[in-house]
């Protein structure tokens, strides 16, 4: 188990005087302390772990979310801000010192503008609702996470979400045109707005993404798209990962890019077809789903085209979807996939690596290794038209062991992925579940780097500590003028 | 301190940096200096020395590269495996008199985007990684050799129109995409301003993927079609349905002309001592902002991304013509483009920040590059 910086026990003992203090801010039920009301705060989308908080605040307006992060930070108390709580990776774990600020009353959309493709909404709406509110006109938003149902778009914001379409459509960074945020000290600042380029520093790009470290979104601008006029997918079957891994790479470099391209392996196809019977073929090692989308005649074109380019890497099993219903039904298996996994185990742990497309069956195979190694199944799913993997571990919670092992074996499929080039994480975020992991990816000047940036934002860290970063430094510290070889860097030494 | 230094490898440039008694002008092979405001450093480090590329891997959508390679040596290179950089990359260097079109490094570091940018994104959103030295003499680097990846802060996306002002870059990760097979420009004559900016959102509204929208006044509004043929053609006619007004059709040779002088602001190169300005904008708002400005000047002007961006040419003038500019401008960025140095030390070039965001930019700036080493002034003055 991951551990947590250790809770501030002064914090802890002025509890009452802090809730006061939040309710003289956000009157009546806006302040919950009784523990029992706060338990439906204690965890995330990474149910392992649990933490019931010192508070929580349920604001309503910019200006208490700014007089919430003025006293917390007037009185350095640590803040956790959380949208619907379903981050994967522990990002709005809550801590026992600090503050849960919970966003879930900015739920209004605040204007649609079709005539400039964006709509601006508060922070709590949630990913399907901003499509729910554009579709009468034909309009969608296009980042499409798993739990776009019920996670927000300032959650979204936060961990720069992506979904099956993101290849085609981007992420979450690529389609928000701007925000109002609120940072730690108080001051509310806007990023962007309609329009595309806003010049200086692009810290709109570095607050999506960046896990409630650097400040609290109060609204958000998204960009809107009009429905592509029609989607086809093709479903094919392979008997060798390889062969499959082969067909996604000549599918890239014949110059298509699909609306969506899903892998599955073997174990997610049973466990899918079992629940949901989209009649996937059983024999196949590997499944590909590919969309594509667009006017129809080229959407024939390109079902054409990849049709040609599975069989020649030897597809076993190949259909094209020949009405909407058939298509659903190709789809209903792969975004089943996590609670068709969920029948077959009392648990499991979802990963989210990415890497080179290439090194697919290399990664498979070292997979298979693990599996054997830590006695624990996996199965994949794949969005593998970017390369991010979604292994799920499966285990059982009661047995701390398996925990412990499982934990264990998620971190060794992460570093195999760091190995072959790739990354920790694609889409889930890293918040405590990937933390210590970082230092396989990054250099402790790299991360240094990182943290001062954070710095610049929450000079005393109080924002969403514990996540992201595996050490905690002080700014200070981290500011020191670096000393080489006894010389300050401004000493006057001729150089030129 | 003056002099340049060529630094060949990460190792000495870090130790250039860490010994450095002074700040630095940061160039690779200059044809960006005409942007933003002239840099008061006396010495200059020279990049062109990283010009490597590392990887291209067509089928994994990855280049990398160092930052001193020719945009134009990139261009052809992907070009022949059937890419590009889907943002666009423009080439300024006829408007503002440079010898060519620059390295990757002046491109990602000055964020410049072409028409596509409406439909593909910028070059921010194409830059995956860097590497670099900060003003501390560290090499760090973020982001990856991957199309997707949320690990760490995006400090390539701050590295993109950061001017060069946060760290000394060694290496740039790009994502590049397929070329599209063929395109064609859809043309709607006899419109004035408003109509323009209207039919070109009634464009961007539609399913016809538009991937260019653009209006030069006394001319035509432009509408770009890429794709495989046989849906090129069928988004024409859709779109010709669809804004039930005649068209004109550029085929492909002189759709690709036409699109390459929007790009470039063709239409602003020669008069040398007028002042350009790029104005970022709501599109509906742009038919009001050139209506306000004409009052009170005498300018030319031009909309790409259906009126989202605003090209307009004034008469020269101390100020450039700032205060009216900025003045007409409620949400969104003036950037001068085009003036003589003297005007843009005196001015602000980019869109002035209101104070906490200002301070805030200030912060980032000093946590990469503390003793303001790296091209000082060049973005806003202090910074």
């Amino acid at each position: 188990m991951l551990k947590m910086p250790i809770p501030d026990a002064d914090a802890i003992g002025r509890r009452a005087e802090i809730a006061a203090a939040l309710r003289r801010i956000v009157p009546g039920e806006g302040v919950i302390e009784a523990p029992v009301e706060m338990r439906a705060y204690e965890t995330d989308g990474l149910t392992a772990y649990r933490q019931l908080p010192l508070v929580v605040v349920l604001p309503e307006t910019t200006a208490q979310v700014s007089d919430i992060l003025r006293y917390a930070n007037d009185h350095a108390i640590k803040v956790v801000p959380r949208g619907a709580g379903t981050s994967l990776s522990g990002g709005a774990l809550p801590l026992a010192d600090g503050i849960l600020l919970g966003m879930a009353k900015f739920n209004r959309v605040l204007e649609i503008d079709y005539a400039n493709r964006c709509a601006v909404v508060q922070p709590g709406v949630t990913n399907l609702a901003i499509t729910k509110a554009v579709e009468h006109r034909g309009f969608y938003y296009a980042p499409d996470p798993s739990s776009q149902i019920a996670c927000t778009i300032g959650g979204n914001v936060a961990e720069n979400s992506g979904g099956v379409h993101c290849l085609k459509y981007g992420l979450t960074a690529n389609n928000v045109l701007g925000i109002e945020m609120v940072l730690v000290t108080g001051k509310v600042i806007r990023l962007g707005g309609k329009h595309l380029d806003s010049e200086g520093y692009d810290l709109l790009g570095l607050m999506t993404g960046s896990e409630g470290l650097l400040g609290v979104v109060t609204e958000v601008t998204v960009r809107i798209l009009q429905k592509p006029e029609t989607a086809r997918a093709v479903l094919v079957g392979f008997s060798t990962s390889e062969d499959a891994g082969t067909c996604v790479a000549d599918i890239i470099s014949a110059g298509i890019i699909p609306g969506g391209m899903e892998m599955m392996d073997r174990p997610a196809i049973h466990a899918a077809e079992e629940f949901v019977h989209a009649d996937y073929p059983l024999e196949a090692q590997a499944l590909l789903i590919v969309e594509l989308d667009g006017p129809q005649v080229e959407v024939d074109h390109l079902i054409t085209r990849v049709s040609e380019i599975a069989t020649a890497n030897r597809s076993t099993t190949l259909r094209v979807s020949t009405s909407e219903a058939e298509r659903l039904l190709f789809w209903a298996g792969r975004k089943a996939a996590f609670p068709a996994v969920g029948r077959i185990s009392p648990d499991y742990l979802c990963m989210d690596g990415t890497i080179p497309r290439k090194r697919l069956p290399e990664v498979l195979r070292g997979m298979s290794e693990l599996s054997v190694k830590h006695g624990l199944r996996v199965a994949n799913v794949f969005h593998a038209g970017d390369g991010n993997l979604h292994p799920l571990i499966l285990f059982d919670a009661n047995d701390a062991d398996q925990l412990e092992r499982a934990e264990q074996f998620g971190a060794d499929i992460l570093r195999l992925c760091v190995k072959v080039g790739g990354v920790l994480t694609g889409e889930h975020g890293v918040g405590i579940e990937k933390r210590d992991l970082m230092p396989e990816m990054f250099s402790e000047t790299d991360l240094n780097q990182q943290m001062r940036v954070k710095c610049a934002f929450d000079d005393q860290g109080l924002l969403n500590p514990g996540k992201v970063f595996p050490t905690l430094h002080r700014c200070a510290e981290l500011g020191r003028m670096h000393v080489r070889n006894g010389q300050l860097p401004f000493a006057d030494i001729p150089r030129f | 301190m003056s002099g340049i230094a060529r630094p060949t490898s990460e190792t000495e440039l870090a130790e250039i940096i860490a010994s450095a008694t002074g700040p630095f002008e940061i160039i690779g092979t200059g044809t960006k200096r005409g942007l933003g405001r002239p840099v008061q450093a006396a010495a200059t480090l020279d990049m062109t020395a990283f010009s490597n590329l590392a990887i291209y891997e067509p089928e994994e959508l990855i280049l990398e590269t160092g930052p001193g390679a020719r945009l134009a040596d990139i261009g052809t290179m992907i070009e022949a495996k059937g890419q590009q950089l889907a943002f666009e990359p423009p080439d300024y260097s006829k408007l503002l008199g440079a010898a060519h079109s620059g390295t990757i490094g002046g491109l990602v570091s000055c964020n410049l985007s072409g028409p596509r940018r409406l439909k593909a994104g910028a070059a921010r959103d194409h830059v995956m990684g860097i590497r670099g030295v900060s003003g501390r003499g560290e090499v760090f680097k973020a982001g990856a050799r991957v199309v997707k990846n949320v690990t760490g802060y995006d400090l390539p996306k701050l590295m993109t129109g950061s001017y060069g002002t946060l760290a000394a870059l060694t290496s740039i990760i790009l994502k590049v995409l397929p070329r599209p097979e063929t395109e064609e420009t859809v043309v709607l004559t006899g419109l004035d301003d408003m109509q323009a900016v209207h039919m070109m959102s009634l464009a961007m509204q539609s399913s016809c993927e538009v991937s260019g929208a653009a209006y030069v006044p006394g001319e035509a509004v432009y509408l770009r079609l890429e794709g495989i043929a046989p849906s090129v053609a069928y988004r024409r006619d859709a779109l010709a349905r669809q804004l039930a007004t005649p068209i004109q059709v550029l085929a492909a040779k002189s759709s690709m002309a036409k699109w390459r002088a929007i790009r470039d602001c063709e239409m602003f190169v020669g008069n040398q001592e007028r002042p350009v300005w790029k104005l970022s904008v709501t599109p509906s708002d742009a038919p009001g902002i050139v209506a306000t400005l004409r009052m009170q000047v005498d300018c030319r002007y031009y909309f790409d991304w259906a009126g989202g961006l605003i090209w307009i040419e004034v008469p020269p003038a101390d100020d450039a013509s700032a205060a009216l500019i900025r003045g007409a401008v409620k949400t969104g960025s003036a950037t001068l483009i085009r003036a003589s140095d003297a005007v843009r030390t005196t001015l602000e070039v980019f869109q002035p920040q209101e104070a906490a965001l200002a301070a805030l930019s200030a912060r980032v700036k000093t946590s990469f590059d503390p003793n303001h080493l790296f091209n000082p002034g060049r973005m806003y003055r202090g910074v």
